[in-house]
Formats: structure tokens, sequence, C-alpha cells
């Protein structure tokens, strides 16, 4: 199954690399109610992991009020072109999801 | 989530009793779970009250206003459900950056952990509930400092 992260990362002069990602998820806030005037329950990514070369590169950790298939962007040094990121979320439902990208 | 390799049986039970200690550990929000993700900090972004939501995170530090902190936001965001943020920092051994949204519902927005090699450099999109400041706090070498962005919403984006 296609993964749900997205993602483009660069590397540039001296080992930087810049990290675009988007992931599809509905980040449902749980304040909303539908058609039927019922609440439709929260549902939104907590906690997302990057790590290179299996060490952590950047934790980003959401709260209901992040956008609704959410963009990120971060840069970190000491990567090259061929590395490898690896990208995790986990949901408030406990659902995940786990990419890994080269970056270019 | 990466997968967890299979683990002899003695191996098993020394992390079973280290388990316990890890455990009080991971309360204090310090500790690295086995994927090596520091523990989400629940408390502070399901509280509506931003000084509980702020002291989950820092505790007792407060922030100074700094120009060395750059908050790059929309002085009006057309639709409320979707407001880029971008922070940037030039100051030293930056370890953290939050966002605060005071007229949110929940005014922690999010929070991002930077290791070192990794830059005082954030950008992201959030939903805000209606007109707004946001405040951009860093932590940098263990201080606090903020810049703060107006934003008009002419759209709610939690639905209003």
């Amino acid at each position: 199954m296609a993964s749900s992260i997205r993602i483009l990362a660069r590397a540039g002069d001296g080992g930087l690399v810049d990290v675009k990602s988007l992931i599809q998820h509905p980040m449902d806030s749980g304040l909303i109610k539908d058609s039927s005037g019922k609440f439709i329950p929260a549902h939104y990514i907590e906690t997302v992991l990057f790590k290179h070369n299996g060490k952590v590169v950047f934790q980003a950790d959401w709260s209901r009020a992040v956008s609704k298939d959410p963009y990120l962007g971060f840069r970190f040094k000491g990567g090259k072109s061929g590395d490898k990121l690896e990208a995790s979320w986990v949901d408030n439902l406990g659902k995940s999801d786990s990419t890994t990208a080269t970056i270019s | 989530m990466n997968q967890i390799h299979s683990i002899d049986p003695e191996r098993r039970r020394l992390l079973a009793m280290a388990g316990g200690a890890l455990g009080l550990l991971a309360l204090a929000g310090t500790a690295r779970a086995a994927d090596g993700a520091v523990k989400y900090p629940d408390a502070a972004f399901e509280t509506k009250n931003e000084d509980e939501a702020l002291k989950g995170i820092f505790g007792d530090r407060k922030a100074t206003p700094s120009d060395k902190v750059t908050l790059t936001a929309p002085d009006i965001a057309e639709n409320g459900a979707v407001v880029p943020l971008t922070v940037e920092s030039t100051l030293p051994k930056v370890t953290r950056i939050a966002f605060v949204v005071p007229d949110n519902p929940f005014p922690l927005a999010a929070e991002f952990l930077i290791p070192e090699g990794s830059e005082a450099y954030v950008s992201n999109r959030i939903k805000m509930g209606k007109t707004s400041s946001v405040v951009a706090i860093v932590e940098s070498d263990g201080k606090l400092y903020s810049a703060t962005k107006q934003v008009k919403v002419t759209v709610g984006g939690c639905g209003g």
C-alpha cells in the first residue's frame, strides 16, 4: 500500500539537507460537527519522527490544531545525496505509518 | 513504526525489569522510547489554559521577546483551517520550538524537538479558530525566547 507520507529531501552545501514532507491525514480536531449535528471524533497525528542513519534528526509533536494533510519543513546537517531518511507517525487512535526516502 | 527485533528470553527479562524504571523516566517526559521518540506531552496539548500548556512543555521558564527569532505568518489568513507558519532563529543551541495561539480553544498548537545538528527552522500549517496572535517560542541553550505576530482570520478554521 502506498505510504501516506511524501518526502522531498535535498542535500545542499555543507551537508545541509532541506526536507519538505506532506502527510495525508484528516487531522480532525474533534471540535467540528457533521451534517447531523454530531461531533466528528478527534483523529490527528500526535508524533512525527525523522531519522537519518538511525539518528533522530527531527520530532514534531502535533495537536488537533495542525492543518489537514499536514505539511512540515525542516533542515538538518550531515546528510548527502543517496542517504536514506526514515519518517514515521503515530496518531491519537494508535494508527501509524512510515516510509523511507532517498536524499537527492 | 520499525519492527522490534526478536529478543532472547534472558535479555527480555532484564529489559522487563528496566522497563519499570524507564516507565518512570518516560513520565518525566525526557526518556526516549524504543523508537527514539520523546514522549508526547498529552496534558500540555489538552489544556485550554495557556499558562498550563506552556508550563507542561517548558516548566516555570518565561520567554523573552527576541529579534533573533523570526516568525513568518500571513497578516490575513483567508482560510483559518490552513495558516502557514515558519520560524527561523539565529540563536545558538536551539533544542525546541513551540507554536502557541492564545485565542485558539487549545492554545498549544505544536512543538518541535530539534536534536544537535538540526537547524533552528520549521515550517508547518495550523488551524486558527479566529483572529489571534501567534507566538513562536524558541528554547536556546536552556533559555526561552519568543516572537509574536498578529494574524487576522476571515473564516475560522474550527468550523465556526
